[in-house]
């Protein structure tokens, strides 16, 4: 009886204990993030609490500059073309790597997935070496070129967690009943995979919308993006312009991931109305 | 998927029993479609992933092989000052070499100045000795001038290093490829006079410090993300559905906010004067600031922030399923919940554990951003140094030399993590 109530109480204990860390962690996780909002709106230009007031005028430089500007059509255009790329390498690759008949996995698998694993930093010298002789440096193609190899992964990983998850039969199904290879895909596989390619290019878009060091190595004056501009603002002159900056990509993180959430929910509505 | 289609392929002609019948080639010759089938299908899925594998070995997999191969290449002295290469390759090393050499050493730099190529070979030089440039820069504007009866005793008498044996030797492996110095070099070690690999005097071993540091804070960083991660997850997964959906997003939404918006976050917050510092003199913590940026407690911070999410999605996915029936068991056959837990729960996480800890203690191996931007002078990367050897020393045969050990290494962790886990299981969010 003594013993049951102690491992009650030992159970309570720990259940708390876990909830009092979890809720640190998560502040942790959080708050630092949270922290910066408010102070963009800082009237005054130190970077602490208690502020001076309230002003929107760090937006106002921000969204004003030519500098951020220019850097936030770089990144939109940039981050487009090269999602491009890698969705369509990456969809086809899917398309083979999800059939069972797949020869040479073993060799072909790391070289799809290297460019999220080697250290950015050798893969954006190793850019510049092969980059530079051809023109390709400070070049919007080099840069889109590097940004879609970046992104190629994350479009082949979710599109083809979503080819081997729906049912095979369907397929067999659609080819008993007639249907062309070609017809079978556009009217059976497409639809069902439309939202993992999708996701996968949100994936693309966010990797190069985040690249600062590829960037740094091979872009020049003329490819400065969000990021890059957020880098030198950093090193250079911190001014609160940065945090109205910040601020606004964490809005569209929220927009994104909630993006990526819809496709999700796409994904499994579409499989449930197949299956 | 091990099966092999011969494992499938119909009609064992040892089980047919004994007369070759009809029936035997008729199995013979479907086996044989079965096979032609197989091997189209097979074609027909590599030639699908064939743009992406044509665009990536082209794009990304040829420059990483570029920049290693830059660590065992030596091409500057070759290109520019092709002559006296040539005839230092086979010159036999020993003492100061003869008046042919002197001469081709004199006709080289004048023709090096003028191409335009005596900058790349000077700079080479300097990376084997410092000063070297000068010497090099002074004889090359002398041997523009005039020409003497004999070059060795002129040169000798512009400046005495040409009558040491010393600089002709650096010289000498400055013109063979490939050479193993800048590997050395990456390693702290060189090749002495004697002609032995020996360290580098101890104040000057810079890049084993480097490599020492980088696993010692990526493994910290592990350490810290596994402890604060653990617990989480659990709580994640053990929450009803919907709880556990609200609280998630205090782990997504970091995870996709950028990187360098959270590298600025703790810029701002951990400043001397910042959110932090102020905090804690308000609350009458301390007197004066606590330094928590430009050290390494700055760098430790961030990355742990940046990398925690990965490790917490790695271990919930596993923990969500882990069946409950196990720890239910081992509770009424009269384990005390702790000894459940730490006994029954905590190895049926253990796959979600190894792959939050590899891919954490992989990622922060390649880090800089975030060590450069919060970090200080004694906590550089070796991420760090490869960017400034290409972006300040130009000395591109050293990158390729650090570059090629961080990579080894990183393969190395990432074939365990592959084996273990298996990259096809990795999720995003």
């Amino acid at each position: 009886m003594q013993d049951k109530r102690n491992t009650v109480v030992a159970e309570r204990v720990a259940w708390r204990w876990v909830r009092l860390h979890t809720a640190l962690t998560l502040l942790f996780l959080v708050a630092p993030i949270l922290a910066i909002v408010p102070l963009s709106f800082n009237a005054g230009s130190y970077f602490s609490y208690p502020m001076t007031g309230v002003s929107v005028r760090w937006y106002e430089q921000a969204l004003t500059s030519p500098d951020w500007q220019r850097a936030l059509l770089n990144s939109i255009g940039i981050g487009a073309a090269s999602t491009l790329i890698a969705t369509g390498l990456g969809t086809l690759a899917a398309l083979g790597l999800s059939r069972s008949q797949f020869p040479l996995r073993s060799v072909i698998m790391p070289i799809i997935i290297s460019p999220m694993i080697v250290p950015i930093v050798v893969v954006a010298a190793g850019f510049y070496l092969i980059f530079a002789p051809l023109g390709l440096v400070n070049s919007y193609p080099g840069v889109i070129l590097a940004h879609a190899a970046l992104g190629t992964p994350f479009v082949v990983i979710t599109v083809t967690a979503s080819l081997l998850s729906f049912d095979q039969s369907l397929l067999r199904a659609a080819s008993g009943l007639g249907a062309t290879p070609w017809a079978t895909f556009r009217r059976v596989t497409l639809p069902l995979i439309t939202p993992a390619v999708a996701t996968g290019s949100v994936f693309a878009f966010a990797t190069s919308f985040d690249e600062v060091i590829v960037i740094l190595f091979i872009g020049g004056p003329d490819q400065k993006t969000v990021p890059r501009q957020m880098w030198s603002g950093i090193r250079d002159s911190i001014d609160p312009s940065i945090l109205a900056v910040a601020t606004m990509l964490i809005v569209f993180a929220v927009l994104l991931f909630a993006s990526i959430n819809w496709l999700r929910g796409r994904a499994a509505a579409a499989s449930q109305a197949l299956g | 998927m091990p099966a092999s289609p011969h494992a499938r392929s119909p009609g064992n002609p040892g089980n047919h029993g004994t007369h070759p019948s009809a029936e035997g080639l008729a199995t013979a010759a479907a086996r044989q479609t079965y096979r032609r089938v197989q091997r189209h299908a097979s074609m027909r899925a590599l030639l699908l992933t064939l743009p992406l594998i044509v665009f990536l070995l082209s794009t990304f997999i040829a420059p990483i092989a570029m920049l290693l191969a830059r660590s065992v290449q030596n091409h500057e002295m070759a290109d520019g000052m092709p002559h006296l290469a040539r005839a230092l390759v086979a010159w036999d090393g020993n003492g100061v070499p003869g008046e042919t050499t002197f001469a081709l050493l004199a006709a080289d730099l004048k023709q090096a100045r003028e191409s335009g190529q005596l900058g790349t070979v000077a700079r080479r030089m300097n990376f084997a000795q410092p000063e070297f440039r000068s010497l090099l820069m002074r004889t090359a504007r002398a041997v523009g001038d005039d020409t003497p009866a004999a070059w060795k005793p002129a040169l000798i008498e512009l400046d005495a290093r040409w009558d040491s044996p010393e600089t002709w030797r650096l010289l000498k492996r400055a013109a063979t490829s490939p050479t193993p110095d800048y590997l050395l070099a990456g390693m702290d070690a060189q090749v002495i006079p004697q002609g032995t690999v020996a360290s580098v005097p101890d104040n000057a071993s810079v890049y084993r410090e480097a490599f020492l540091r980088t696993i010692s804070i990526s493994a910290t960083v592990t350490i810290l993300c596994l402890i604060l991660g653990y617990p989480v997850a659990w709580l994640l997964a053990n929450l009803p559905e919907k709880q556990s959906h609200r609280l998630m997003l205090f782990v997504i939404v970091p995870f996709w906010t950028s990187l360098l918006v959270r590298t600025t976050a703790w810029y701002v917050l951990l400043q001397p004067g910042g959110v932090i510092n102020s905090l804690l003199s308000m609350l009458g913590l301390t007197s004066h600031p606590v330094a928590l940026i430009f050290n390494r407690t700055g760098v430790l911070i961030g990355m742990t922030h940046v990398l925690l999410p990965y490790m917490i999605l790695a271990i919930y996915s596993v923990m969500k399923s882990v069946s409950p029936i196990y720890m239910r068991a081992a509770k009424s056959l009269g384990a005390h919940p702790f000894t459940a837990f730490v006994r029954i729960y905590i190895p049926q996480t253990l796959p979600g554990v190894g792959a939050g800890c590899f891919l954490v203690f992989v990622l922060a191996l390649g880090y800089y951003i975030t060590p450069s931007l919060l970090g200080g002078a004694g906590d550089e990367m070796i991420s760090q140094l490869i960017a400034m050897q290409t972006n300040t020393q130009l000395n591109w045969g050293l990158a390729g030399a650090l570059s090629a050990y961080l990579v080894i290494f990183t393969a190395v962790f990432y074939f365990i993590f592959n084996r273990i886990v298996g990259i096809d299981r990795l999720r995003f969010g």
